[in-house]
């Protein structure tokens, strides 16, 4: 057991002697941590509006006012005709075209049915529904300024009235939403890539030839070289949270020491697969292409840019073999939420079941003789 | 106290070659014992399955009283083995490399400095230097001294001056006799046919068979043939001009001289070789009978077709 002692300080030896190692493993998550989360938002701004309208009159300019007013609107031109205004948006200058109809004011007022047209460029499919959820929220908004003023007395035109609220982010803020996220998937790619890598390194030198012929057991070899990353994986985590609280002022809901042990164990699972990569790679390079096919499906499978509850079923049942959907649900509930273990306990028990089944198998396999 | 190696029958097949055939060795203890051999000729196999890195397909070893298969835990604490690719830490300093490996073993330099001393103290100069940026042969004295630094009763170096310069070379031998000294049995694989005059016995190596084992003296005294060594001022079109003679795989060329193996009265076949290399128009032959070396031996025990 001694034994392990010596190979990790050889490990963190070699980790600090590499100039290039270091700054990658500890600043670069930072940096990544910082740049993602302000550009991972779903949140629009200045969306190009065309106006195209037919009325003139105070009540089609006060609409028209509503959306420039908006800090989520930049106001492209105002045009004459529809076809004028459809002509900009194929040209890319457009992205919405509001087409207020002749007559709007006195239908208003009438009360008859008054109509506006919303056309969205839908070319970016997750983008053509937040614009077109401003655009809505915005002329519901005047409509119901138009209803208070008309008839103060009675606000019977619109009987249902809907109080919106967003529990757990109640600004709808992209960083508390993205930040935990982003640092899931930052952890996991340090762990997996330094952990597969590192072994395969020791393959490619033939270094692993001269630790082979040592008396050193493969339990001692493992240990000597998961603990490492693993220390680091949960260093670099610290570092993060701390940058979520300081930088993106993110509170923390609940217990940060919950969700550090929850990571501890979590690691073990991703450094296991890491191991596991390395069994099956001879050469660094296979290596990177294996981690990468398993990171790039378990990422955007995992529930961090879309949601999981829109995925195909077959996708949500692959997602039960995922070991980033269920972290980034757990750690999405401990920060957002703060839950407590036992909110947690379900998936919790699953990961760490996980975390000991494939550091079995990956063990297993793992041979010193080849 | 040194350990004996006895290997018996062993075969390895991969894939596409059969790296060893049916070989059988005795090895005493304390021995410099060499294999001498072209690439691929099967040393590396073998070493690899005696230091248990690999396992044969058939066949029984032993290394002093353990079984090369069933004790390989014991084996890997009582042998060293240095492989011929340079497999020490490129970004560990010497000293940390050394000190990394006893550890593992559960040792220190200190301990066993009087064992690794002749080596180490010729690269301790350079101790804080990283071993990537070591000379090939400051290199191979490095993983000289790690495979020795547990104090192992057998040590098995596989072509250790493979790629290091003449001086180094020699350097390294002499090293190695004064471990002999100090009670190692020394397995040592080398391409180089003249390395094998210093061992105290050697195995011939090709395609997986070992070909003969002998002193290198008793190999030189069993040479049956004679050398004739030809030189003339047109060395460039000698050689394909004697395979025109009779024995085309018996001609060969040999430092500043063509060697002819024949089996023929010396005096009577060299005129006849003089006559013949004047037609061809060469110019100031010299043709004289020398001593058969140690890889005129080899050479011939290579080249000599396979009896069934």
């Amino acid at each position: 057991m001694r034994r392990i002692r010596y190979i990790l300080q050889k490990e963190f030896l070699q980790i600090f002697r590499d100039k290039a190692l270091l700054p990658i493993i500890i600043i670069i998550p930072i940096i990544q941590l910082v740049v993602l989360s302000y550009t991972a938002t779903y949140e629009i701004k200045n969306i190009r509006l065309v106006v195209v309208d037919q009325d003139h009159t105070p009540d089609s300019r006060a609409l028209t006012r509503e959306f420039t007013g908006s800090p989520f609107y930049k106001l492209e031109g105002s045009l004459p005709n529809y076809a004028q205004a459809f002509h900009l948006m194929q040209k890319g200058t457009a992205d919405q075209i509001l087409v207020i109809e002749p007559h709007f004011e006195k239908n208003l007022e009438t009360t008859k049915k008054a109509s506006v047209q919303l056309i969205t460029n839908a070319i970016n499919g997750s983008a053509a529904g937040v614009m077109q959820g401003y655009g809505v929220s915005i002329i519901n908004g005047f409509h119901n300024n138009i209803q208070i003023e008309q008839h103060p007395g009675q606000a019977k035109g619109l009987p249902i009235q809907t109080d919106t609220s967003y529990w757990y982010n109640p600004e709808l803020n992209y960083f508390t939403f993205m930040v935990p996220g982003i640092l899931v998937l930052l952890v996991s790619l340090i762990g997996l890539f330094l952990s597969s890598m590192n072994i395969v390194k020791e393959k490619e030198l033939g270094t692993i030839t001269q630790l082979n012929v040592t008396p050193i057991n493969k339990f001692e070899f493992i240990a000597g070289k998961l603990i490492p990353f693993w220390v680091i994986a949960m260093a670099d985590l610290t570092v993060g949270l701390l940058v979520a609280r300081f930088w993106f002022d993110i509170h923390i809901a609940g217990n940060p020491v919950l969700l550090l042990f929850v990571t501890s164990v979590y690691m073990v699972l991703i450094l296991s697969f890491g191991l596991f990569i390395s069994t099956m790679a001879q050469t660094m390079q296979q290596a990177m292409f294996i981690s990468w096919f398993f990171l790039v499906i378990f990422i955007l499978m995992s529930g961090l840019f879309t949601p999981i509850e829109s995925m195909p079923a077959w996708a949500q049942e692959f997602n039960r073999i995922n070991p980033l959907a269920y972290f980034i649900k757990i750690n999405r509930m401990i920060m957002l939420k703060g839950s407590v273990f036992s909110d947690i306990r379900n998936e919790f028990f699953i990961l760490a079941g996980y975390a000991i089944a494939m550091l079995g198998f990956s063990t297993l396999r793992y041979r010193k003789t080849s | 106290m040194s350990l004996a190696v006895t290997i018996n029958n062993i075969s390895k097949s991969y894939p596409t070659t059969e790296a060893l055939k049916n070989v059988s060795l005795d090895i005493k203890a304390n021995e410099l014992f060499g294999f001498i051999g072209p690439d691929g000729a099967g040393k590396t196999t073998l070493f690899r399955i005696l230091t248990s890195l690999i396992l044969p397909d058939k066949g029984t070893g032993s290394i002093g009283n353990f079984d090369i298969i069933k004790n390989y835990r014991d084996i890997r604490k009582v042998v060293g083995y240095m492989p011929g690719r340079f497999s020490l830490y490129g970004d560990l300093s010497v000293e940390e490399n050394l000190q990394f490996y006893a550890r593992l073993f559960k040792t220190s330099i200190k301990e066993n400095y009087d064992l690794i001393e002749d080596v180490y103290q010729q690269i301790e100069p350079f101790k804080k230097r990283r071993a990537a940026d070591l000379s090939g042969g400051m290199k191979q004295k490095l993983a000289l001294s790690c495979a020795l630094i547990h104090k192992p009763q057998l040590i098995i170096l596989d072509e250790p001056t493979t790629g290091v310069d003449a001086i180094s070379r020699k350097e390294f031998w002499a090293l190695l006799k004064k471990m002999q000294q100090k009670d190692i049995t020394i397995l040592v694989s080398t391409p180089y046919m003249d390395e094998a005059a210093l061992c105290d016995r050697v195995a011939l190596m090709q395609e997986g068979s070992v070909l003969t084992i002998d002193s290198p003296d008793q190999i030189v005294n069993n040479f049956s043939g004679k050398i004739l060594g030809i030189k003339t001022d047109h060395m460039h079109p000698l050689l394909y001009d004697l395979q025109q003679m009779d024995h085309p795989n018996q001609v060969y060329r040999f430092g500043a001289f063509v060697h002819l193996v024949t089996h023929e009265d010396t005096a009577a076949y060299s005129k006849k070789i003089k006559t013949f290399l004047e037609k061809k128009g060469h110019d100031n032959i010299v043709v004289e009978e020398q001593k058969a070396s140690i890889e005129d031996c080899f050479l011939a025990l290579m080249n000599k077709p396979e009896t069934p």
